[in-house]
């Protein structure tokens, strides 16, 4: 299992990074939403995958009877989840916020911060 | 709680039964206190009159908490709460030691006076977008970072301080800063993505994500597991938060967009959280691995010092020339963390001590100057000190201070870490570190001459208001600089401390796992 | 999508929705849901709203700014955490009480708290999110 995972995430990776490395603002875009998704994938496999009972303490025991679940990469993936999702959206705002002002999405022509040929600064006065 | 009553659990064994004392609330009170006050900001959106003094209150509370934590961590070593009264590692530990208190307090000490800048510079409709609510979640954020005990609660903290950014980045919409804002978010994403991916690695190997815990575990686990391959990729992803060279093309991008206040903020405290976290983890979790890549570090060291002050000769906006000061004082920062002796690293943390201050001073001078003179470009603005005697008193101290000449602050953490270089064999790094210096000297050297010397050469603007607020913030920042330049021994004293800190591995592991003997 | 039949049915799907997120909210307790998801359910709510009647309404309707009851919630969260300084705890300890209501026994948590704050964040942030793309769509 951990195997077909690890190859999963491989292709998640390499798909993101092709995508990442283009120069408009939307193919990055997804590119980062993948590549969140491999992180998750990575955290899930870290945690080891085993196919056990949930993580749920009998009443009468202090601990559990027998091997369960590891619930832990679980409450991680949730967390970065969320976070990525919340970011993503901000994400998507801001380049179609960027879209309409600029009027373009190709990062190449999004020169406004920094314009080409700026003059050097004086030399003496 | 009904199940009490049903039957007797030994809770000993999952949690922490000792009282907790007020005094301890004082690891979390810095975040707390700024998450607190942000909700209240937010709740209170329209009452923009409200905004500034409650962001500033708050920010007091949290510079005496800060205070407070750091004289009881001077005093009795690292502190240690972890959430929700579980046992470490199970529960989520906050660990301040004298590293992370310190710093935590210097940057509370820096958005103190941002809070203060900003009340006369950022005006109703920045309030009601949220300017403060922002700003405190991103202190929350801030002070989370350096107080953590937990590598995934770093992660966390650092992408709440992120996403605040993001929001005080974009805050006023023009043209440049949608276009500065895009590359720094995703550049930025990008580079808390590769953290989160070293994260889930250690994770899978050390089974632990508390960093005590990974400290002691990393020892048995050297000969079987890629700690070399983590501790790279640990570099590299805090290095592109610390805009190390080769991956710092976000920072000149789009630290000269927001306002300036903004942009005071944002290099004064944030690319020093990327150097304390590499710090951390380098330091306290793989020191070998740390020693294996010291060579690397030292060629990035030098190579971001001396490129990023290079950048800084080639600008005429003021703004840019300064977000090349910061990237070029990372890399004299990360010059100790190379060299990784007691001497050194004391010099990286008190150099992140005078560059908190420093920059965050100098960008709000260039907002000074800007309000007076009209303009942040080196060809209009000119005869400020024909205008203005103050503002170029308080350009000179700053230009000192940022070139590391007597009396400004700059000083000794140079000359502790060129020291430190000498000792350690690296003569080429030492000459890197005072040529930078030098650099630096005449990148902001003919800022001050352009600016303040010489006569004035554009119409002079109109209506430009006398910046009392501006002059208090500068004074308040310029204080610190001149007083750590004068009398350098306290703050060397609680660098060294820092440095001993993360250096002690054992002590800081014992004071998270106090009665188990650190291994 | 301002059909006569969606703009008919949208308010009672809408309410419905609101019901059951707090419904999934509570239910988070001691099986699946919570705040989180609950609040998701909620802002999507808001969201369809939205799309069907205008954002205008939307933001009648919920009387308050999204970003400000965003604020409320991260007080309450924030606030359960410290109750327990005056139980010599740390952070985030949950606090347990139980409150007879109508002779029902009920226990009380700061971890409901908690849990409704990070509700009431979600559905501040995502609603003020989505009527901002709302919003610009029609602009």
């Amino acid at each position: 299992m951990e195997t077909i995972l690890a190859f999963t995430v491989a292709v998640f990776f390499a798909v993101s990074i092709y995508l990442m490395l283009s120069k408009h603002i939307i193919r990055i875009l997804l590119g980062v939403a993948i590549f969140g998704n491999a992180v998750n994938l990575t955290l899930f496999t870290a945690g080891r995958v085993t196919r056990v009972v949930p993580p749920i303490i009998p009443v009468d025991l202090d601990t559990p009877a027998q091997a369960t679940a590891n619930p832990l990469p679980q409450a991680l993936i949730l967390t970065a989840i969320v976070i990525s999702f919340s970011i993503f959206a901000f994400l998507l705002v801001l380049a179609f916020r960027a879209y309409q002002e600029l009027g373009t999405d190709d990062t190449d022509g999004m020169r406004v911060a920094e314009p080409k040929g700026e003059e050097l600064p004086p030399l003496g006065y | 709680m009904a199940a009490e009553s049903a039957y007797a659990v030994d809770l000993s064994r999952a949690m922490v039964m000792v009282p907790t004392t007020p005094a301890d609330w004082l690891v979390v009170g810095p975040v707390a206190i700024p998450i607190v006050t942000g909700a209240l900001l937010l709740m209170v959106r329209h009452q923009t009159r409200l905004h500034g003094s409650l962001a500033v209150a708050g920010l007091f509370a949290t510079l005496l908490c800060n205070i407070g934590l750091l004289a009881r961590v001077l005093g009795e070593g690292p502190q240690v709460m972890t959430m929700g009264r579980w046992l470490p590692p199970f529960g989520i530990s906050f660990a301040a030691d004298a590293l992370g208190a310190s710093l935590a307090l210097v940057a509370t000490l820096v958005a103190v006076v941002c809070a203060l800048f900003a009340a006369n510079d950022i005006g109703t409709v920045g309030r009601r977008y949220g300017f403060y609510p922002f700003m405190m979640l991103m202190m929350a954020g801030v002070g989370g970072s350096f107080l953590t005990g937990d590598l995934f609660n770093l992660y966390v903290w650092f992408e709440v301080f992120l996403i605040s950014s993001f929001g005080l980045l974009v805050l006023g919409s023009q043209h440049r800063q949608l276009d500065g804002a895009t590359k720094y978010a995703i550049l930025n994403l990008v580079g808390t993505t590769l953290f989160l991916i070293s994260t889930a690695l250690a994770y899978g190997i050390f089974g632990t994500l508390n960093m005590a815990d990974i400290a002691r575990k990393a020892d048995g686990l050297r000969e079987s597991a890629p700690l070399t391959t983590l501790a790279v990729l640990y570099l590299l992803a805090f290095g592109m938060k610390a805009a190390a060279f080769p991956v710092n093309f976000w920072l000149p991008a789009s630290y000269h967009t927001p306002r300036i206040v903004t942009a005071a903020l944002f290099g004064g405290v944030l690319t020093k959280v990327g150097v304390y976290a590499l710090l951390r983890v380098m330091v306290l979790i793989f020191p070998p691995e740390r020693a294996l890549l010291s060579g690397l570090i030292a060629w990035v060291a030098a190579a971001t010092m001396v490129i990023g002050i290079m950048g800084a000769l080639a600008q005429s906006d003021l703004r840019r020339v300064l977000g090349f000061v910061v990237i070029s004082g990372v890399g004299v920062m990360l010059a100790g963390l190379a060299l990784g002796t007691p001497e050194g690293l004391a010099g990286t943390v008190f150099y992140a001590f005078h560059s908190m201050i420093a920059m965050t001073a100098l960008y709000l001078l260039a907002g000074v100057m800007n309000s007076l003179g009209g303009g942040y470009s080196l060809r209009s603005l000119s005869g400020l000190y024909a205008m203005h005697p103050l503002v170029a008193a308080f350009a000179l101290i700053l230009v000192l201070a940022a070139a590391g000449l007597p009396p400004a602050s700059g000083l000794w953490p140079k000359v502790m870490l060129v020291r430190a270089s000498l000792d350690s064999g690296l003569p080429w790094l030492a000459f890197a570190i005072l040529a930078t210096g030098l650099l630096t000297t005449l990148a902001l050297g003919r800022v001050f001459i352009l600016t303040v010397w010489r006569p004035r050469v554009a119409e002079k603007p109109q209506g430009s208001a006398m910046p009392q607020t501006g002059y208090l913030a500068l004074a308040a920042l310029c204080l610190p600089i001149v007083l750590m330049g004068v009398y350098p021994e306290p703050v060397i004293g609680v660098a060294r401390q820092a440095a001993d800190a993360i250096l002690d591995a054992p002590t800081y592991i014992g004071s998270v796992f106090p009665g188990e003997t650190a291994q | 999508m301002r059909t006569l039949i969606f703009r008919t049915i949208a308010p009672y799907l809408a309410s419905l929705m609101v019901l059951f997120s707090v419904f999934v909210l509570l239910r988070g307790h001691n099986e699946p849901g919570g705040g989180f998801i609950g609040g998701l359910i909620a802002a999507s709510a808001f969201a369809i709203y939205g799309i069907a009647c205008g954002v205008a309404p939307v933001r009648r309707a919920l009387y308050f700014h999204p970003m400000a009851i965003s604020g409320f919630g991260l007080l309450v969260s924030g606030l359960s955490g410290v109750v327990s300084l005056f139980k010599d705890m740390p952070f985030l300890t949950g606090q347990w009480a139980e409150v007879h209501i109508l002779g029902l026994a009920v226990d009380i948590s700061t971890i409901l708290f908690f849990d409704i704050g990070v509700y009431l964040v979600v559905v501040g942030a995502i609603t003020s999110i989505a009527l901002a793309l709302e919003e610009r769509e029609h602009v």
